[in-house]
């Protein structure tokens, strides 16, 4: 297996340079090695496009940020995924958060952000009615957006291997090969992969990756805990609330989902290790106690119907580590990518293509990176029944084409059989039960895939023309089922 | 496809079946039933153990074998039913809209509504159980489906969280089928299902029960490899030091039903915070007049018996709202249970009805009550009527009658309360 | 020898009486507790040889369905569950099955029949 570029890690960050890369006339594979993309940070993340006050002008993080805000509204248009421009506001309590929310305005527009402003009195409660009565004060970004983090990420890629990308799923790699100082390929899991350019974009492991070359860094998972309630209470805040940021984070904030449910968190701690995604009671309790600060109404805990948790990769070096590696030429890692990681994208991709494109000449001059002609900056339309329900006539015509768009299989979230067959037909296929929650939501919901569940799997196994026992929550050694029926028996 | 009819009724579970049959045997020709499964029975073809009938048809059967009973007499009936039928929205006005891959669009403008949609499972996420989130995970309802309708085991050692009776039900299936139940763990310090089912379900295999505990952490990273169980005290708080690990694969959730009324809400129908369902007058009507509720999504009730009870009163009621034959009290009457009692259906009388003789009651209490007085009261506090009953459990729903004749014409209030008799 | 006392719990139906067997040189003294004349039964079995209702699935060939619900007649003996269940594991029946048919006419050798308690029709 040959390619001309190579990128290590399939997160919002690999799929974006993948993408990026797919415009010009190159063999581009991207290696993952879980069963799905958008399976590691970029799946357990607030979903915020950050404003880009937050960190300072002298950063990668401060200026690419700011730069990447303004591309999102096109992109996702582009891209067809979900997205909101509702603004977010940092919330203070007292004089002395005053100077904090001063000085980040201050930052802010040093970043170029546009329209900051600070808010006090009615206007604050006009606005976010259902704040805590003791708040104050908030630094108001309107350029702040939500996005769904692992949506864009999957829509990059399906868009990236329609423009002629390869993704290799389950797919590790174990070693980079180098000869005098430059790489001759890969060595993966699933065999050998010659190349000159390596772009480690492998989020929590982007440091073991490194290492394999010499370069050093350290990245070490600090964690946060989330909390989703139902879709009812997403009314009880209309912008995304944030607390005064600490060095560590941007702290727990509260913000309204696309989909209409009500997020919390994140809280930060270190993790035990890169798998350690567990929620923990004190965790989920320090989230909701966190999230009161801001909305002291917050619905009961009842209301909750899921918990997650994200790990941030974080380097003592504070800032995003973008660059060409002194040791093995060919080589770039793109690493550290925490907050505002996932509103840097865009930015990061460009950055990374232009890394890419001045070390040609000393690793293969005859390397012609040149614009291909026929780059797809669009993916096709996609019907989801939610979005119709308030035009359900116009359903009928969808229902005429495919009858398969007419039969409900996730109640909570209406999704139709249509539509999980087009997540497993898609240019990355959804191949396992958490692929499918993701690209279409069915399993969602409040009752967790409880009655979806079956249905979900036999579609699953039908079309991957699989028996239901190999069938994964996400990739090998999570299958659902365990034995047909009569057989466990008989052992 | 755009459809009229007298009822529609959303569910073809115990609930909507008996409504159906009681609203076509009082007169109502053109009934609807909407079901989003491809069969009908609702939760019952999957409950195939025994102990459904005792009290409907003084016989025990099993789940399969009581849907049969009715679902038979809907087809000799020639009651239409669309299966595979979803509603996704039905309006104030009664317009109802749902999706079928036959039919595709339906309009559907019945002249009254039952809602008979049953109820879901409360889930890990719901009760917030920390730990990771790997495959293995179900409810206990889920994995019912999995043996009993696809055919497929989804564990080989299995810890189970509540000693309801879909828990202990469960227990025995795995255990019958091969697999290794390791324990049935109750956060209670008592068992919320039949005695019965602990007997047959669990000392027949083996199968220990433990009060007072609960999982605090679910850990394994693609399946579940082992639940942390810690004992509880009697605020349910976990107690430090007390925890134990307990290998497995699969790790049962049986902690609640809640009942499924997404789509009452969204049409405005008031639901009780105690019950989950709506609030209702005698006929189980909602708020919204011609709209009924009974089953499951009413309330969450113990034995289908009683689902087929109060499908009845819908399904006369039906009749009588249909040919216009209510008629208003001068004032609605509030029922008004105190502590123990969590909740009585319906919450209030609105109608006069000559023909009837007495009205029907459901409650539950919030402890375990070993013998007590249910004293009606008006709102003067003179006792109307008084039932002694005997082993009350939040378990057991309690049915009593309230004679037509004792509700005085201007009475705005009924209190309900219980007095505690100890036993000499 | 000394008097014994056994205390079940009696399952022939959801009311689950407390039932106390009194014995005597393994012969029942007296059953006390039981609310209905099936305790009494139930108590006699239970105390001599034990016997319990086995509700399963049996694997169904062409039919609408992979399975159809099944039950015991009565009850077989508790300690003959499993062999029960190894035995029906072995089988399959074609569709269509009719609620009441019988699958197996003598289970184990039990002599009690296992009947269907769903119809199962011919899958299209």
């Amino acid at each position: 297996m040959k390619t001309d570029v190579a990128i290590i890690g399939g997160g919002v960050i690999g799929t974006f340079i993948a993408r990026e890369l797919s415009r010009y006339k190159l063999a581009i594979l991207l290696i993952e090695k879980e069963a799905d993309v958008a399976m590691g940070t970029s799946k357990g993340n607030s979903g915020i496009i950050h404003a880009g006050y937050n960190a300072d002008h002298a950063t990668l993080k401060g200026r690419l940020n700011v730069k990447s805000n303004f591309i999102f509204d096109n992109l996702c248009r582009n891209l067809k995924i979900p997205f909101k421009r509702i603004g977010s506001m940092v919330i203070g309590f007292n004089e002395e958060d005053l100077k904090k929310l001063k000085k980040l305005k201050e930052n802010g527009i040093k970043n170029g952000v546009q329209k900051l402003d600070i808010i006090t009195g009615n206007t604050l409660f006009e606005l976010e009615p259902n704040l805590n009565p003791l708040a104050k004060y908030a630094l108001f970004a309107p350029s702040a957006a939500v996005i769904s983090p692992y949506e864009l990420t999957i829509a990059l890629a399906d868009n990236a291997i329609i423009n002629g990308v390869n993704i290799f799923l389950e797919n590790e790699v174990k070693n980079v090969v180098c000869k005098d100082g430059q790489i001759s390929g890969l060595l993966t899991s699933r065999g050998f992969i010659k190349t000159k350019f390596v772009i480690n974009a492998a989020g929590l492991y982007a440091d073991e990756i490194a290492e394999k070359i010499g370069d050093e860094f350290k990245i070490q998972p600090l964690k946060g805990e989330y909390q989703m309630f139902d879709k009812q209470w997403s009314t009880k805040v209309n912008h995304v609330l944030f607390p005064i940021p600490t060095h560590l984070s941007k702290g727990i904030l509260v913000t309204p989902t696309l989909h209409g449910n009500l997020l919390i968190g994140p809280n930060s701690y270190w993790a035990n290790d890169k798998n350690d995604t567990a929620t923990t009671q004190k965790g989920m309790d320090e989230v909701y106690q966190g999230a009161k600060r801001l909305i002291s109404e917050l619905p009961t805990k009842d209301k909750i119907i899921t918990s997650f948790t994200g790990l941030r990769a974080n380097t003592l070096k504070k800032d995003f580590i973008i660059e060409a590696s002194k040791q093995i030429k060919g080589f770039i890692n793109v690493a550290g990518i925490q907050s505002p990681g996932l509103s840097a994208a865009p930015a990061i991709a460009e950055m990374v293509v232009s890394i890419l494109c001045d070390m040609t000449k000393e690793v293969q001059p005859g390397l012609n990176i040149s614009l291909q002609n026929n780059f797809i900056e669009s993916l096709p339309e996609k019907q989801f029944l939610s979005t119709y329900i308030d035009r359900i006539g116009e359903w009928k015509k969808i229902i005429k084409k495919d009858m398969n768009y007419g039969e409900v299989i996730c109640r909570c979230e209406k999704v139709t059989k249509a539509e999980i067959l087009r997540a497993i037909r898609s240019p990355l296929p959804a191949k396992n039960m958490d692929a499918i929650k993701r690209r279409v939501r069915a399993g969602m919901g409040r009752c967790q895939g409880g009655f979806c569940g079956p249905k979900v799997l036999k579609i699953l196994a039908d079309e991957l023309n699989a028996s239901p026992l190999k069938i994964t929550k996400k990739g090998k050694r999570s299958e659902i089922l365990r034995s047909r029926i009569k057989e466990m028996i008989k052992e | 496809m755009n459809l009229n009819c007298d009822l529609a009724i959303i569910g073809a579970g115990p609930a909507g079946l008996s409504v159906a049959l009681e609203a076509r045997k009082n007169g109502i020709e053109n009934i609807l039933i909407l079901e989003r499964d491809r069969y009908l029975g609702g939760i019952l073809p999957q409950c195939i153990h025994n102990g459904f009938g005792l009290h409907y048809f003084r016989e025990e059967l099993t789940g399969p074998e009581y849907a049969d009973r009715f679902i038979s007499q809907i087809m000799w009936n020639h009651i239409e039913v669309k299966t595979e039928t979803m509603v996704i929205k039905i309006t104030p006005e009664k317009e109802i809209i749902a999706l079928n891959p036959k039919d595709g669009l339906l309009n559907i403008r019945p002249r009254a509504i039952a809602l008979a949609m049953g109820c879901r499972e409360r889930t890990r996420e719901a009760i917030r159980i920390p730990g990771s989130r790997p495959a293995g995970i179900f409810s206990a309802g889920t994995a019912q489906r999995y043996i009993n309708i696809e055919g497929y085991i989804p564990g080989r050692k299995i810890v189970i969280l509540g000693s309801g009776d879909i828990g202990m039900i469960m227990a025995r299936r795995f255990a019958l089928e091969g697999a290794k139940v390791k324990m049935v763990l109750e956060i209670m310090p008592y068992t919320t299902g039949l005695i019965r089912n602990k007997v047959q379900c669990l000392d027949d295999f083996n199968i220990p029960l433990r009060f007072n505990y609960t999982i605090v952490r679910i850990e394994g990273e693609k399946r579940v490899e082992k639940v942390v169980i810690s004992r509880v005290d009697k605020n349910l708080i976990a107690i430090p030091n007390t925890e134990e690990i307990i290998l497995c694969d699969t790790i049962l959730f049986s902690v609640g039903l809640i009942p499924e009324n997404e789509l009452s809400l969204e049409m405005g129908i008031q639901l009780s915070p105690v019950t989950g369902g709506a609030i209702v007058n005698e006929n189980r009507e909602t708020g919204i007049k011609g709209i009924f509720a009974c089953g499951n999504v009413l309330h969450v009730h113990d034995l289908v018996d009683f689902v087929s009870e109060e499908g009845e009163i819908v399904g006369r009621a039906v009749s009588k709202y249909l040919n216009q034959k209510t008629k208003y009290r001068s004032h609605t009457i509030n029922l008004v249970p105190s502590n123990p009692i969590s909740y009585v259906i319906p919450q209030h009388i609105d109608y006069i009805d000559s023909e009837r003789k007495k009205i029907k009651l459901f409650m539950r209490v919030q402890k375990p009550i070993e013998k007590a007085n249910i004293i009606f009261q008006d709102e003067k506090r003179n006792t109307i009527i008084s039932y002694t009953k005997k082993m009350l459990t939040p378990g057991e729903m309690i049915s009593l009658y309230l004679p037509e004749k004792l509700i005085q014409k201007d009475i705005k209030i009924l209190n309900i309360s219980i007095k505690e008799v100890n036993q000499e | 020898m000394k008097a014994r006392v056994k205390n079940i719990i009696c399952i022939r139906c959801p009311r689950g009486c407390k039932v106390a067997i009194k014995s005597k040189n393994n012969k029942i003294q007296s059953i006390t507790g039981n609310a209905c004349p099936l305790g009494i039964e139930y108590a006699r079995e239970e105390f001599i040889d034990p016997k319990r209702i086995l509700p399963t699935t049996v694997k169904v060939i062409n039919g609408e369905l992979p399975l159809v619900p099944v039950k015991t007649e009565k009850g077989i003996p508790k300690d003959l569950l499993f062999e029960a269940m190894k035995e029906i594991a072995e089988l399959e029946v074609k569709a269509p099955v009719k609620i009441g048919q019988v699958i197996i006419k003598n289970l184990i050798g039990t002599g009690v029949r296992l009947i269907a308690t769903r119809n199962i029709n011919r899958s299209n």
